[in-house]
């Protein structure tokens, strides 16, 4: 399996909002991708998981089909007052599995049950996801990332606004399908987490400011130029010629 | 007790047939209906039924007062409107629910114009009331055809359906199915509203459909429960606006209709999840 982007231009209306960008992202790597508001990550992210086209430059996702594929969104438009148990919700992770009409039998319910044991919201199956906390809604989303068995993973500011314990729960839950080999893409704003737990990292400012061992791309001056990088739309912009 | 609520039923057949009536309608669009509460969709089944007035009154001119022509017109109207609101929010800035109001006003306008050129004014107020008492045994088959397409088809769908609802960028992330769920959902939305135009009529109809659902919601916290508790209603409601229209002289549809509405008071009053009474008294605060 392969994620390479080629000279990829990514954007709305025309402007770019990740602009001529190379890399290859390896097979079973854990990359950050760090960046100031607005760099291009989370449209980065859609264009990996197919729900934006390029404007220029194209994605390769050799030997990746969509099933292949778990992908949590940045502040999920869950509507949480829909009259949902938490169970039912994590089950729907098996949706590759089971589809439309598959039964869900007892290997899926003892898969179901252990997901929700490994995010630690075992007692939590019957409550509605209305009643659930900001950290434990992300548990529960990450319980269902378990379930999708995916061997790429991105994930979009998935620790933003959630206390340290809930953060470094999840965290080791990230640290363990690195070690199963899956690829894990993941946006994130601390630094100092960054640091501790992701050997790879992309600083991205539209265009990318450095890739490569995260030692070496975080440091005060690449951090520096990220920001100065990252202006506004210009409603008057040019065709770009590149 | 037996003499006024039972003995009307056993007596005469014109009430066990609207009972049967009813009931279909019920389960066929009560669980309709709480899917389009649950989507915020509530108005959208009132906008439906309007629009698919016009399609019967063309069969209606077309065919006289025909099961079938009404029907299929209805049908037709139904999925056009709701295919063109679709594609009028998606191609432009209008967004969907505007678009579908602009829709269901030129086809109310359209409908009583068309029934007005060749019908009279009874013709006009079957279309738009129904009449409950008069269903015939075609017509009681076709609902309760009907009924069964919607449960079945409602059954196939419903994992993505629920999935669409609570989080729909997870269900674009693992498959195409939302547009075609959706459109199959509206498919639905009419079937229904055919089956209670005839018995209810254009304005009346959507009443079994979303009242029920709203009654529903102050009872379950959980959608499976919601469904019975909407179907549950729909019934009851049925029985007993038939009952009172029987007992007081009241045209039944409209009775059926506030039979609904007073369940509906008595939830938002004594309902357990977020009624009245359990926010003014609720009680001491509990341990943990």
């Amino acid at each position: 399996m392969q994620l390479r982007f080629w000279n990829l231009t990514l954007g709305y209306d025309r402007h770019p909002a990740v602009h001529h960008l190379d890399g290859e992202v390896e097979s079973g790597a854990l990359v950050a991708v760090v960046g100031p508001n607005g760099a291009g990550k989370s449209t980065l992210f859609k264009g990996v998981v197919g729900a934006i086209h390029p404007l220029s430059g194209r994605i390769e996702r050799a030997g990746i089909d969509a099933r292949d594929i778990a992908y949590l969104p940045q502040a999920a438009e869950i509507d949480r007052t829909f009259p949902i148990h938490v169970y039912d919700m994590v089950a729907m992770g098996l949706w590759h599995r089971v589809g439309v009409l598959g039964g869900i039998g007892r290997s899926e319910h003892r898969k179901i049950r252990d997901a929700i044991a490994a995010v630690g919201l075992t007692g939590f199956e019957r409550r509605t996801i209305g009643t659930l906390s900001g950290g434990q809604m992300q548990r529960m989303l990450f319980a269902r990332l378990l379930l999708q068995d995916a061997r790429l993973i991105v994930l979009d500011e998935p620790f933003n606004a959630i206390d340290s314990k809930t953060c470094a729960d999840l965290v080791a839950l990230v640290r363990r399908w690195h070690r199963e080999q899956r690829t894990v893409l993941a946006a994130l704003h601390d630094i100092d987490l960054v640091k501790a737990h992701f050997p790879e990292t992309l600083l991205l400012a539209r265009e990318q400011v450095a890739w490569g061992e995260t030692a070496k791309v975080l440091t005060a001056e690449n951090l520096i130029k990220a920001r100065r990088m990252c202006e506004a739309f210009d409603e008057e912009a040019a065709a770009c010629a590149a | 007790m037996y003499e006024s609520l039972i003995a009307p039923f056993v007596e005469f057949e014109f009430m066990r047939r609207a009972l049967v009536g009813v009931s279909a309608l019920a389960l066929g669009a009560a669980p309709v209906g709480v899917f389009l509460m649950l989507r915020r969709m509530s108005l959208v089944g009132d906008a439906m039924a309007h629009a698919i007035l016009p399609g019967a009154a063309i069969g209606f001119l077309v065919a006289g007062l025909n099961l079938f022509a009404m029907t299929a017109g209805g049908l037709i109207a139904g999925f056009v409107v709701a295919l063109l609101a679709g594609l009028v929010a998606r191609a432009t800035e209008l967004k969907e629910d505007a678009s579908l109001a602009v829709f269901f006003l030129i086809s109310l306008a359209l409908g009583v114009t068309i029934v007005s050129m060749k019908g009279t004014n009874v013709d006009l107020l079957h279309f738009l009331f129904g009449n409950v008492l008069a269903l015939d045994n075609a017509m009681l088959t076709f609902m309760a055809v009907n009924t069964s397409v919607s449960l079945l088809a409602l059954s196939v769908i419903y994992r993505p359906l629920v999935i669409e609802c609570v989080d729909p960028n997870f269900l674009r992330s693992v498959s195409r199915l939302g547009a075609p769920v959706h459109m199959a959902f509206m498919a639905l939305v009419v079937i229904n509203l055919v089956s209670g135009f005839h018995a209810l009529g254009t304005l009346l109809g959507v009443g079994i459909m979303m009242i029920p659902a709203a009654v529903a919601r102050f009872w379950a916290r959980d959608i499976t429960a919601m469904i019975a508790i909407a179907v549950a209603t729909g019934i009851v409601s049925g029985a007993a606006g038939l009952i009172v229209s029987f007992h007081v002289n009241v045209p039944s549809g409209p009775a059926v209709i506030l039979a609904a509405a007073v369940l509906y008071l008595l939830s938002i009053v004594f309902g357990r999840v977020g009624g009245l009474w359990r926010q003014l008294f609720p009680g001491r605060h509990l341990k943990a």
